[in-house]
């Protein structure tokens, strides 16, 4: 039995740096929900690593206290991997954004997610790149201008939870970044689910993409535009909770409550569990409802417990105990 | 079983002998067993395996030619040798593409079964060699091994023919065995070690072997066989070992030494991948690998782990290290232990992957933006890829900052004996882990001799601590803009790799201590230069030393008191001449003279005699 973790607050995990993000951007929310999320999630403060890349949401390690390292752009996931690899009893952290991790990191993104290391991945997607001062990135639309596409975007964009599920990702949730009490609630669940888990947060760059998520997440239009997705709880949005998703064929379709016939027993029921990600990658795509919470959470063997087995087995099979016993054994010889 | 005879034979001092064939035939196998049986022997060996590019080149092709080269002595063996004494060629294509190498007057055995019309064209001989007169300077043993082969296992049951044609290079090798005056127990020893579950197997190879020996033996083609003697070679345990795997090994005894846990991060490139694929086997020493998805992943990841607190390995060669470039001035930034292995080849670019060249040497020293000076060391000979592997981890640990070691596919892919180390006998390892938080504590405080900072572990109450690429402040590693201190650490990151020399040997002058001429070298011509030197100070040239260098930044403290010690310096490299640029940063008021060669290939004895001889009249 281990040592009982000791009592947190969100001020324990609170460093003594000045946070730098310009006034109003949502990545203080996301700051904030993570110092009150870790003391809720019975992790040692000591046994905590943040590894971030570079860019705005990338500073987010110096200003927790606990062990961090903020790196080089695009690299986090493949840091992050050689630290749980070195030791598995860390919960370690990846903090990202859109830039960081689907155009110069975008490989790491998804074999971080391929292999299924016990992770997690906050990406902050802003659609834009901030620290650099407002270029589109790989989620900017098309048409979209930005200080690099002044006539509008051409490049069509990633949809950061369709590539996370191409890429075989276990846990996908996406919160919005007005909702603090959703985001530190998937925190946790995030920490709880063994696995790689990725969780999109659409954050608001006051500066730069002002707005950009705002018909999806402002408090007058969001009930009628977000489903907020429970594992086996009907697929029910809007404000008079009258309306639902059901399977047409294969599209998903929007119906309400009362009309046609329609009844709750209808709808959809959400199965995060599910192996096959078919309907989570149709929830993924989804504009109207924009789903947001936990939309795929299927448990599988994670790498490290791969290694572990493998480990175990060689141990046991093998002859050699130390080095001196690999380097005198075989084809040796004598010189008098 | 056949014993060696006792009749006496010719004795010869040394001999090379290279096998060629078909990129099929088996000759990798062929080499390695014969030099094997006569390291058993107690010759020393030196062996460099040379094999195309492509996997299965079409077969009979020039380009699909593979070889091996083996040379051994009763004396100090250095390199695999130049010119051979003797030539196994399999086929038409091999014999073309070897004959150069072949000294005039000297044996070259061929299988006449293999050449074919068809293996004549592809060879793209006009004429058939055999018949043409084109080998009248050689002496050549014709022998249809094909043939031979196929009838010595005619009685045998359950063989397909693939199987029966591919049994030839025993054939060869039998041969070469009598020669040689060779027993073939090691061999079939190692049959049946290697084939348990195929008796068959054992059987055909054993019968091919056997076969061969005998028909050498009576065949009046081969007057009179060679012995070479025992090598002098200091007593004790040995066994033989190519480059790469004695890379991997050295970096298991530093692990064990210092307590830690290994970690590999790398992606597959040639001529690295061997010590991924040795290290990967030792899951049982605890070592930890992660074959990553590209270059960077490869040392990003070992960073992690390097954070974390194992002992953080990434290997790679040249155009993977120019991929590593960032991270490695991370590591330097962060000044965390990493060792950065480059088994060179040829460059630039994609170059010639499977030919050695030692011109990632400014890469090692330079390649990354900003000012961020790493620990550069050398291995200079396959054996020593062990001890140099070692070092390059004592000195990341104990110096907290990132060491590259270069070696080179010569000496990577090369094998000789090692006297087997027991880590019992290797030097300590300290590290600067701290464990427990005390007051005042800070991530960036520093040893007062090398400079170190102190290493503290992610899962360690009280030393929670963030690090980063952004320059840090001095002492709490925080991030800093301030000018004075951005210029303190530049200089102190510097320092802390210049002081490495008060914690490494002086360099070390063999044959004259002083003189008219200095040989000097880097890393893994060791073997070509201290061979020409050796032969010249046999001549009874007195005047001549070499000063070969494993340690190149920091370079070792005396290295200019050593330079002043002879008239003429000469920097022998095969690059258009690096190492020689770092010596005339360093060392004002010498003329270095320059020997550079980029062939792809390692230095010729005779080229470095010429030139030696120039210059020392």
């Amino acid at each position: 039995m281990e040592a009982a973790v000791k009592e947190y607050t969100y001020k324990d995990f609170s460093s003594d740096q000045e946070v730098r993000w310009c006034p109003g951007c949502d990545d203080y929310v996301i700051l904030r929900s993570m110092q009150k999320a870790l003391p809720e999630m019975g992790v040692k403060k000591e046994d905590v690593v943040f590894i971030s890349g570079i860019g705005c949401s990338s500073r987010f390690p110096y200003y927790m206290d606990t062990y961090g390292m903020h790196s080089i752009h695009g690299r986090a996931p493949a840091i992050a991997s050689g630290v749980k690899l070195a030791n598995p009893d860390l919960s370690v952290w990846v903090i990202t954004g859109d830039g960081d991790s689907m155009a110069i990191g975008g490989n790491h993104f998804i074999h971080v997610l391929r292999r299924n290391l016990d992770l997690n991945i906050v990406l902050f997607n802003n659609e834009i790149y901030g620290l650099t001062k407002g270029q589109f990135s790989p989620t900017s639309l098309v048409g979209q201008k930005t200080k690099s596409s002044p006539y509008g975007n051409t490049q069509p964009p990633f949809s950061a939870g369709e590539l996370a599920l191409g890429a075989q990702a276990r846990f996908f949730a996406r919160v919005a970044g007005n909702t603090p009490k959703e985001i530190t609630q998937v925190f946790i669940d995030a920490e709880k689910f063994k696995g790689t888990s990725l969780i999109e947060v659409l954050q608001n760059c006051p500066i730069f993409n002002d707005g950009c998520f705002t018909k999806y997440t402002d408090k007058a239009v969001r009930e009628d535009r977000q489903l907020h997705v429970e594992h086996g709880k009907p697929m029910i949005f809007g404000k008079e909770r009258d309306k639902g998703l059901v399977l047409n064929g294969l599209k998903l379709e929007v119906v309400t409550i009362g009309e046609n016939g329609i009844t709750q027993e209808d709808l959809l029921v959400h199965n995060a569990k599910e192996q096959d990600p078919t309907l989570h990658q149709m929830l993924v795509r989804s504009e109207y409802p924009m789903v947001t919470g936990i939309i795929r959470s299927f448990d599988d063997v994670t790498l490290e417990e791969r290694e572990d087995a493998l480990t175990v087995q060689v141990k046991s099979d093998s002859q050699f105990s130390k080095t001196d016993d690999l380097f005198f054994s075989g084809d040796i010889y004598e010189v008098d | 079983m056949i014993t060696a005879k006792a009749e006496p034979q010719e004795v010869l001092e040394a001999v090379i002998i290279r096998f060629v064939g078909d990129s099929g035939d088996g000759m990798q196998l062929t080499g390695t067993q014969f030099s094997d049986t006569s390291a058993m022997f107690g010759n020393d060996v030196a062996t460099f395996p040379n094999y195309p590019a492509e996997i299965r080149a079409p077969q009979g092709s020039l380009y699909g030619v593979s070889g091996f080269q083996v040379h051994i002595g009763s004396v100090e063996i250095s390199t695999p040798g130049d010119n051979v004494d003797l030539l196994v060629a399999m086929n038409p294509a091999g014999l073309k593409t070897n004959l150069r190498a072949l000294k005039p007057g000297h044996t070259v055995i061929v299988d006449t079964d293999s050449f074919s019309k068809k293996n004549l064209e592809k060879a793209q001989y006009e004429s058939n060699p055999l018949e043409d007169g084109s080998l009248e300077n050689y002496r050549v043993i014709e022998v249809a091994m094909t043939s031979l082969t196929k009838e010595t296992l005619k009685a045998v049951e359950g063989l397909d023919n693939k199987s029966i044609t591919r049994s030839k290079n025993m054939f060869a090798l039998g041969m070469v065995y009598w020669m040689y005056d060779r027993s073939t127990d090691y061999t079939i020893e190692f049959f049946n070690k290697k084939f348990k579950n195929k008796p068959q197997i054992i059987e055909a190879n054993t019968k091919v072997l056997n076969a061969g020996y005998y028909f050498a033996e009576t065949l009046e083609l081969i007057p009179n066989a060679y012995t070479i003697a025992p090598a002098k070679m200091e007593s004790g345990t040995y066994r033989i070992i190519m480059g790469n795997t004695a890379t991997a090994w050295g970096f298991l005894a530093a692990a064990e030494k210092s307590g830690l846990e290994l970690f590999l991060g790398s992606y597959p490139i040639t001529p690295a991948s061997d010590i991924l694929h040795e290290l990967v086997k030792h899951k049982h020493f605890g070592v930890k690998t992660l074959q990553a998805e590209d270059e960077i992943a490869g040392i990003t990841s070992a960073i992690g782990a390097s954070f974390a607190g194992d002992l953080a390995l990434t290997t790679t060669s040249g155009p993977g290290l120019a991929l590593k470039g960032e991270a490695l001035g991370l590591a330097m930034m962060i000044e965390l232990p990493l060792v950065v292995v480059d088994v060179q080849r040829g460059g630039p670019s994609t170059g010639l992957p499977t030919k050695t060249e030692q011109s990632d040497l400014l890469q090692a020293m330079y390649g990354r933006n900003g000012e961020s000076p790493i620990i550069v060391i050398a291995a200079s000979t396959p054996s020593n890829c062990f001890d140099f592997a070692y070092e390059a981890a004592k000195l990341t640990l104990e110096h907290m900052t990132p060491v590259l070691l270069l070696t080179d596919g010569y000496i990577a892919n090369g094998s000789a004996p090692w006297k087997i180390r027991s880590v019992d006998d290797m030097p300590e390892i300290k590290n600067n882990k701290v464990s427990e938080a005390h007051e005042n504590w800070h991530p960036y405080d520093r040893d007062e001799n090398s400079l170190a900072r102190n290493w503290a572990i992610p899962g360690s109450p009280g030393l929670e601590h963030r690090v980063g690429g952004l320059e840090k402040d001095r002492v709490s590693g925080n991030v800093s803009y301030v000018p004075e201190n951005h210029e303190y650490m530049t200089k102190i990151r510097a320092e802390k790799v210049k002081r490495v020399q008060n914690y490494i040997p002086d360099i070390e002058t063999e044959f004259a201590q002083e003189g008219d001429l200095l040989v000097v070298g880097w890393g893994g011509t060791y073997g070509s230069l201290y061979s020409a030197v050796k032969q010249m100070s046999d001549e009874g040239h007195s005047n001549i030393g070499i000063a070969h260098f494993n340690y190149i930044n920091p370079l070792p403290k005396n290295t200019e008191e050593v330079l002043k010690k002879f008239k003429k310096i000469i920097v022998c490299e095969l690059n258009s001449g690096q190492f020689v640029q770092i010596l005339k940063t360093n060392f004002n008021g010498f003329e270095f003279l320059q020997l550079n060669k980029v062939q792809g290939l390692p230095f010729a004895n005779n080229e470095l005699i010429q030139k030696f001889k120039s210059l020392v009249k």
